[in-house]
């Protein structure tokens, strides 16, 4: 195990898009287990994602258990996430652990439907929303080598009251 | 020890302020920090931080020099200030309704008494010349809890016939 160093803006390699894992070999199950240390090691932090440490495989992980008051399925390791569908438009803050002292807002789909694989290869499918579905958004942009700074919304759009009405489907 | 100003400036909006008076500091040298730059009732306004090597008069007399052709006023002041010290906002707060004299004075009083500590605020009055409407966003810290703000703010709505209310900010860090 081993802590990883975390790239940060504006290296030029976050904007790097990532390739999907073909296989799960001994080599990725001890990067996931790095990658995971790496994620612990700051508290507050709700996801991680592989680029962000120099590694442009599409693995990300997810954990908002620590706030309780939003729906969550715990911690997540995701292999080649893929959102199918998403809903809806919400409006939150966000921080990025590669863009130190900034937080902005973002404009995001409400309500997704996420593919991936876990560590174990199996297919997984899932139904989110509201800080979950922001958290996973925010990281599968990071394999596409895209950060929040890319989707900001400007302080005075971002009071208005047309973006906090969901988009029709 | 770095020098920072912080420059505040005022007039009649027209196109190309922003540039000419950047361009003018950074012809001294100057490296902009934060800035709040708006349009307000057809003025333009800037707030800006500026940390520039020239003394405060030859920024002076630079300034006035353009601000004189725009037709702009403009002052500075010697700040201690510094980059990377923000404070994230915890709440958000909206507060509307028919547009009525000291709706600002009664809300931002009884938010400091709830322990509110405003970061950011900007309120505007749309609607029409016969009916004004007043709306207004804050965002802040609240010092003594949100039950506290809330409460404030329920007092608020009922007492001046506004609908005010806040959401907590809960900053996603991935």
């Amino acid at each position: 195990m081993a802590l990883l160093s975390i790239l940060v803006y504006p290296d030029e390699k976050l904007k790097r898009v990532s390739l999907p894992v073909k296989e799960l070999s001994e080599d990725i199950n001890s990067f996931i287990a790095d990658l995971e240390e790496t994620f612990r090691s700051f508290p507050g932090c709700v996801g991680i994602a592989a680029p962000q440490v120099g590694r442009f495989e599409r693995i990300v992980m997810v954990d908002i258990s620590h706030k309780p008051k939003h729906v969550n399925h715990g911690f997540l390791v995701l292999i080649n996430p893929e959102i199918t569908f998403c809903e809806g438009s919400s409006l939150g803050r966000e921080g990025c652990l590669s863009v130190p002292d900034y937080t902005g807002k973002v404009e995001r789909a409400k309500s997704i439907t996420l593919k991936a694989l876990n560590q174990m290869g199996e297919k997984l499918e899932f139904q989110m929303s509201g800080y979950e579905a922001r958290a996973v958004q925010h990281e599968i942009d990071h394999l596409d080598g895209k950060l929040f700074l890319d989707r900001l919304v400007s302080r005075r759009n971002a009071l208005s009251k047309r973006i906090e009405t969901p988009a029709s489907p | 020890m770095e020098n920072w100003l912080m420059l505040t400036l005022v007039g009649k909006d027209r196109p190309g302020i922003v540039a000419k008076i950047s361009h003018a500091l950074f012809d001294m040298q100057g490296n902009l920090g934060e800035a709040s730059m708006t349009r307000l009732g057809g003025n333009f306004t800037i707030m800006l931080m500026v940390c520039i090597p020239e003394s405060q008069t030859a920024v002076q007399n630079k300034l006035q020099q353009i601000c004189d052709e725009l037709g702009l006023f403009f002052h500075l002041d010697a700040i201690e200030a510094g980059l990377h010290r923000h404070i994230e906002p915890d709440v958000r707060i909206s507060v509307h309704g028919a547009d009525q004299a000291g709706i600002v004075a009664r809300a931002t009083d009884v938010l400091n008494k709830a322990g509110l500590n405003i970061l950011n605020l900007e309120s505007d009055v749309g609607g029409s010349s016969e009916s004004p409407v007043y709306v207004m966003h804050i965002e802040g810290v609240a010092g003594k809890g949100f039950d506290a703000v809330d409460k404030a703010l329920q007092a608020l709505a009922r007492e001046n016939d506004v609908t005010a209310s806040m959401t907590p900010i809960d900053t996603m860090v991935g």
